[in-house]
């Protein structure tokens, strides 16, 4: 560089920068005007202790109120609790139906396969529920058609049950756990699997030792991907479950909606957050997964 | 000798295609037995059917002479190793080869010591704890040996293991692979499309073509005497032409090439052929002597073959170089042909050059005759064939 003063312009770097920028400018909006900005907002709020109508002062009353009632604190860990079983449940279904569709399905059978899995989540997640809800109401179709086989003499209320809410959970989730699974699967060699039967391995030592290790990326990404949901579902716990569901957005929306005490519910919001993001970070370092090899795959 | 591996007229049909059609063969104990064939002509199908992934349509296969169709891949005492070696990434080296003795269920102090000793054997003695990844393909394929060896099983089927190796790594790991026979005395069957592989390593070679076997014997009976033009034509490089029977006795043959060459060949053993027959004439290169073209014609004696012709390019690769040689057919001025001559490994490639003229002798015993098959469209003077298999 002989003459520093003047900075030879490259018009393909500012077209490149260009392109970049305007890549860039829907994400970084997105991001900044519906995450980051409402939830400083929500930080800040959360933060704000109501000493007299519309007198506030800094502190972190709205969390100890948290802590300090038990109904809340259990409300979180039975949330968290159902949603982890969910998870593991919606895994467990998922799985053998990834491999069939990843492994054995050939062609057409498996285009149709994933089709089929992939079909439900072409209505809402509202009409879905409500699906289930016409299903399993007291004058729903299974009640009825229990009557009319005669094994039940009168009508049965099949909603506002743990068991049915961890059905509709399960039911919503299984597609996120399928996908991740499918492609995981997808990559491993079928030789391998033969590989194993060859060196003395049955079924099961296979599937720990070689299909598992193989699909952990995989697993560990459904398994955020349907806790995350699970966690913040509000609908299918709601409806599902009725009042006895105690799911813990429901807290967070009696807060903001019933009780208009938007402190309190944006306190219950962070607790939510630093609780998924907690157990994510344990099930990470439990599987020896990162976050880029699950979910930046 | 006792036989390790039979299989007994094994046939195997998908749909309506046979893939594999009456095979049978025997290998001998502690031997290494190749089967070589183009792709798709059925080894691949057998080798699956001997590990047990495949079960045979017809037939049975026998193992220390107890059939094992019965019997699951996983119970074989046959053990294989991949074509992509199929090696745990999810694994140590260690891993790796002790997965057999752990489904075995041994103790882990014996499956650490056996570990050891076969990593040792095959030069990796330090590799167990290196994952996968951080080998060398020449690495990978003695983990993948390993990780059977270990096993000890009966028979070790190979699958073309060398196909994703690049050229120098597969001449040595040929090398390699023969010495490890060797050094386990275990019986090897081999699986590859290479001819110069199965004749390097192998002590019995069986061609297949189309589902069928060709061929079987030792790699010397492959190259100097094929049973059939496909063996000829598959198993080294040779000088190809059709043509007509012009006179027959009693196996020695007088033909007429394409492209008006007149040779004095022999008939394949077994093969009858008349005067007028369609035949296909191999020679493999190196039965050609090349003579200066001044040395003093010598008398055209009964069953040698001499053409005059000059050189038409030198094709220096050094032990294996060629000359090509146009000879002019003097009976139809025009047509010439061009014949690969190994270059005698004494002869400097400096003595001659293109244009010069030079003389070709060959024996007619050197000289196969192959009745040609029905219908077949004559190929003519196809030098470029010999060509295109070397580079093969």
């Amino acid at each position: 560089m002989s003459a520093p003063a003047s900075i030879p312009v490259d018009p393909r770097r500012d077209g490149r920068r260009l392109a970049l920028l305007l890549v860039a400018t829907p994400f970084v909006l997105w991001i900044l005007l519906i995450v980051v900005i409402p939830h400083v907002d929500l930080l800040l709020i959360s933060l704000h202790e109501k000493v007299a109508p519309r007198v506030f002062k800094t502190g972190i009353r709205n969390y100890v109120e948290f802590f300090g009632e038990p109904v809340y604190v259990q409300a979180l860990v039975r949330t968290v609790a159902m949603s982890l079983l969910a998870t593991a449940l919606t895994l467990v279904i998922a799985f053998p139906v990834a491999y069939y569709i990843a492994k054995l399905a050939r062609g057409r059978a498996r285009t149709a396969l994933f089709m089929a899995c992939l079909l439900p989540f072409w209505v809402s997640e509202l009409v879905r529920v409500f699906g289930w809800m016409m299903i399993l109401r007291e004058t729903g179709l299974l009640s009825n058609l229990l009557i009319w086989a005669g094994i039940t003499a009168g009508p049965v209320e099949f909603l506002y049950n743990d068991v049915v809410v961890m059905i509709g959970l399960v039911y919503t989730s299984l597609l996120f756990m399928v996908v991740p699974l499918i492609s995981a699967l997808d990559s491993l060699d079928d030789s391998l699997i033969e590989a194993g039967y060859d060196l003395g391995g049955n079924a099961v030592s296979i599937l720990r030792e070689v299909v598992v290790p193989h699909a952990m990326p995989g697993i560990v990404a459904g398994s955020i991907v349907v806790f995350m949901l699970t966690l913040g579902n509000y609908l299918t716990p709601t409806l599902l479950g009725g009042k006895s569901s105690q799911w813990f957005t429901a807290q967070i929306y009696t807060q903001f909606i019933t009780r208009f005490n938007w402190e309190v519910g944006s306190a219950f919001g962070f607790v939510l957050l630093a609780t998924s993001s907690l157990i994510v970070w344990i099930g990470l370092r439990l599987t020896g997964q990162s976050l880029s090899s699950t979910l930046g795959r | 000798m006792s036989i390790d591996l039979e299989v007994r007229t094994v046939s195997k049909r998908f749909g309506r295609f046979t893939a594999v059609h009456d095979v049978s063969l025997q290998v001998p104990k502690g031997s290494f037995f190749s089967i070589l064939g183009p792709s798709g002509c059925g080894k691949t199908t057998l080798m699956r059917m001997i590990a047990g992934f495949e079960q045979p349509s017809a037939g049975d296969i026998l193992i220390n002479g107890a059939s094992v169709l019965a019997t699951p891949p996983n119970r074989r005492p046959v053990n294989m190793v991949f074509q992509h070696l199929a090696l745990f990434p999810m694994m140590t080296v260690a891993g790796n080869v002790g997965y057999g003795l752990r489904r075995r269920g041994l103790p882990r102090e014996d499956i650490a010591r056996k570990v050891d000793a076969v990593l040792a054997r095959v030069g990796l003695a330090t590799a167990g704890p290196k994952r996968i990844d951080q080998l060398s393909g020449g690495q990978k394929q003695r983990v993948a040996i390993a990780r059977c060896m270990v096993l000890e099983p009966t028979v070790l089927l190979l699958d073309e293991p060398l196909g994703a190796l690049d050229l120098k790594l597969r001449e040595h790991m040929k090398v390699e692979l023969k010495q490890l026979q060797h050094q386990f005395g275990t019986t090897f069957v081999y699986i590859t499309h290479d001819q110069s592989e199965a004749l390097v390593m192998s002590d019995q070679v069986a061609v297949m073509n189309g589902g069928r076997f060709e061929q079987v014997g030792t790699p010397q009976d492959l190259y100097y005497r094929p049973s059939s033009a496909f063996v000829a034509g598959f198993v080294g490089d040779s000088q190809r032409w059709m043509a007509t029977v012009t006179a027959a006795d009693a196996g020695r043959l007088r033909v007429r090439t394409d492209s008006g060459l007149t040779i004095a060949a022999t008939a394949a053993e077994g093969a009858s052929i008349a005067v007028g027959a369609r035949v296909e004439i191999f020679v493999r290169p190196e039965a050609i002597v090349l003579e200066p073209g001044g040395s003093p014609a010598r008398s055209a004696e009964d069953g040698v073959n001499q053409f005059d012709g000059s050189v038409d390019s030198l094709l220096f690769n050094g032990a294996a170089s060629r000359t090509l040689v146009t000879v002019a057919a003097a009976a139809a001025p025009g047509q010439r042909d061009t014949l690969a001559v190994a270059l005698p490994a004494g002869l400097p490639t400096g003595g001659l050059a293109p244009g010069e003229a030079v003389r070709l002798r060959f024996p007619a015993d050197r000289a196969i005759a192959f009745a040609a098959p029905s219908g077949a469209a004559p190929s003519g003077a196809a030098p470029s064939s010999a060509a295109s298999e070397t580079a093969s």
